[in-house]
């Protein structure tokens, strides 16, 4: 061991050295988000939110366009999505956590980590396959069968350590009144983890709702709306992260701007959802 | 009271072996259906793959240098698979020491405000979507790179060594530099969160135990903290690199698309996700279609490779048995 004086030296040193590599992290992810807000609030206007797109001449002639097929599109392909990721998802939580000795769990765990892990644009490439090919033309239902992919594994996470850390002695209580096992789940567990499985959804819709890659290949992408409301489902849709990376791509300034505005709409939209979710935490924490 | 009984017994055969019995099927077939999508996807990419594997070899394959779906229709990997390495792999080198340092100075030296400050911070912008930060790097960092830092370098490199030219490469802008930096910036918070988590799983005493002992909070850290934290740090790690691997749109954004090697250090290049992204729409010929398949295969088993060998690292070196992070 070295002197006293040179360790306080150095543990001095590493307390500056951490600092400074915090804030070296911190500061240029800070730039990247008032870059954002600030470009994405002067490009908003109220014709973004009630014009459809068309074609760049529109823009280009400065009649007003906007993004209102795209947010209406998003939120189509994302709630189905949800609809479809929620009851199999939750399921899937439930067998892991309720019945910890069915056969299938070890498996299960494995390929839903497996899945979790899969980058999001493999999931859009097995909707393409899946869907997309047999219907033979893109559509609203297989952009979310493509996010559902996405949302899936985090919802049956989730939930599944929102139901382990119900105690058991809930669950016994339960049986010893002489409920039947389902609904000791239904009406005991599920109720008392409820927080626990609203912030995971939460969290996997809002990270699938900024998510492009998968939608590039199911739902495609389209400058206008459907002429009939079926076509958010049938027919190419377009979204948000999708239009976002076409607009950002586009060799057209007014585009551009355009795009800034998705940006800071997508953005704004995914914080609401983790910040939903982090409060619906804190309460859970403080009662 | 009999009738009452005899009514309860009736109506609980149905209720609990039958509710129990439909309970379990249901719950168990949603379960499997992950298990089916998960084996599906792999079957899916390796099916449609086939054609492309079968043409080239899968060795063959990964280590072909040309990909050229116009006129020779000749596909292999390997500049992808190149791509994806290397800016992964530097995107992981450039932010790991800063991103494990967040995760100590939140942990350790922060105060409580200020460690949910910088935790909330990481959350979020961990959060922001892969295209927003790809719109910024397509109109704010890579103009100003180019401007601040590839033209001054590429100007002196034109009057006093011009032997640097060809491995420098057009300073565009969008490139191989460019995409490194910003999955770096991506990835983050990832292992800022993951090794916080890892940090904050050390035990109490392992701390006291050695202040006890007269060490410093540096030497706390060094000593009695980060060695019981390192599987977790590890395998936090490793999982970043996985995100990085995947990362697609910011890439496909800033990455300037450029099929043919050699890349060059601001030049453009291509990762396989980007590849993916750039070509599938337009793609027609049906070995041009498999081949990109082909490559979504390849990016799959190097995933699940990434994955499992987090799952690996947590459960061969932690001290708890896995249940750390």
């Amino acid at each position: 061991m070295k002197n006293l004086r040179y360790r306080q030296y150095r543990d001095r040193l590493m307390e500056m050295l951490l600092v400074a590599a915090t804030i070296i992290v911190l500061v240029p992810l800070l730039i990247i988000i008032v870059h954002v807000v600030v470009n994405g609030f002067s490009a908003l206007n109220w014709e973004f939110f009630t014009e459809e797109l068309g074609s760049p001449s529109r823009a280009l002639q400065e009649r007003p366009t906007g993004l209102v097929h795209t947010i209406i599109g998003t939120v189509v392909v994302d709630f189905l999505a949800l609809a479809i990721a929620v009851p199999v998802g939750i399921g899937a939580g439930i067998m892991l956590s309720e019945y910890p000795e069915h056969m299938l769990n070890p498996t299960l765990r494995v390929m839903n980590d497996t899945l979790n892990g899969m980058p999001a644009i493999l999931k859009g490439l097995f909707a393409f396959v899946l869907i997309v090919k047999p219907m033979g033309t893109f559509s609203g239902i297989s952009g979310a069968v493509a996010l559902a992919f996405v949302m899936l594994p985090i919802i049956a996470r989730t939930t599944e350590s929102a139901l382990l850390s119900i105690p058991w002695t809930i669950r016994e209580a339960g049986l010893a009144i002489g409920l039947p096992r389902w609904r000791v789940v239904l009406s005991t567990v599920i109720p008392a983890a409820k927080t626990g499985l609203v912030t995971g959804i939460l969290i996997a819709f809002a990270r699938a709702a900024g998510e492009a890659a998968p939608l590039l290949f199911t739902s495609f992408g389209n400058n206008y709306l459907p002429n009939h409301w079926s076509g958010f489902i049938l027919e190419p849709v377009d979204t948000l992260p999708q239009r976002l990376y076409s607009l950002a791509i586009s060799p057209y300034a007014e585009w551009h701007a355009m795009g800034w505005a998705a940006a800071i709409l997508l953005l704004g939209f995914v914080i609401l959802c983790f910040t939903a979710a982090r409060l619906a935490t804190r309460k859970r924490f403080k009662t | 009271m009999m009738r009452l009984q005899s009514q309860v017994k009736s109506t609980s055969i149905l209720y609990r072996w039958l509710g129990d019995r439909i309970f379990t099927v249901v719950v168990v077939l949603l379960g499997a259906s992950i298990i089916l999508i998960t084996a599906g996807m792999a079957w899916v990419l390796f099916d449609e793959g086939g054609l492309a594997l079968r043409e080239f070899g899968f060795f063959g394959f990964l280590s072909g240098t040309t990909w050229d779906p116009a006129v020779q229709l000749q596909f292999g990997a390997w500049p992808f698979l190149f791509g994806t390495l290397v800016t992964s792999g530097l995107a992981l080198l450039i932010s790991i020491f800063p991103a494990i340092a967040v995760g100590i100075f939140s942990a350790e030296y922060a105060p409580k405000w200020l460690s949910s400050l910088i935790d909330n911070l990481v959350q979020l912008i961990a959060a922001v979507p892969s295209v927003v930060i790809g719109i910024w790097g397509i109109f704010v960092l890579a103009p100003w790179m180019r401007e601040t830092v590839y033209m001054p370098i590429y100007l002196w490199a034109e009057t006093s060594a011009p032997g640097l030219i060809p491995i420098l490469g057009h300073p565009i802008g969008y490139g191989m530099t460019t995409a490194t930096i910003v999955l770096s910036l991506m990835i983050v918070p990832y292992t800022a969160a993951l090794s916080k988590d890892a940090i904050e799983s050390v035990p109490k005493e392992q701390r006291e135990a050695s202040r006890a002992l007269g060490a410093t909070r540096w030497e706390v850290i060094r000593m009695a903290v980060l060695p019981y934290a390192r599987s977790g740090i590890l395998a936090g790690t490793v999982l970043s690199l996985g995100r990085a691997i995947g990362e697609t749109m910011a890439v496909a954004m800033l990455i300037g698309n450029k099929n043919t090697l050699p890349f060059s250090i601001f030049g453009a290049g291509a990762t396989m996700p980007s590849v993916i992204v750039n070509e599938f729409r337009e793609a027609v010929e049906s070995l041009h279609l498999s081949s990109l398949m082909a490559i979504g295969f390849v990016l799959f088993i190097i995933a699940l490779i990434v994955n499992l060998l987090a799952a690996w690292i947590i459960r061969k070196y932690s001290i708890s048995g896995g249940k750390v992070v």
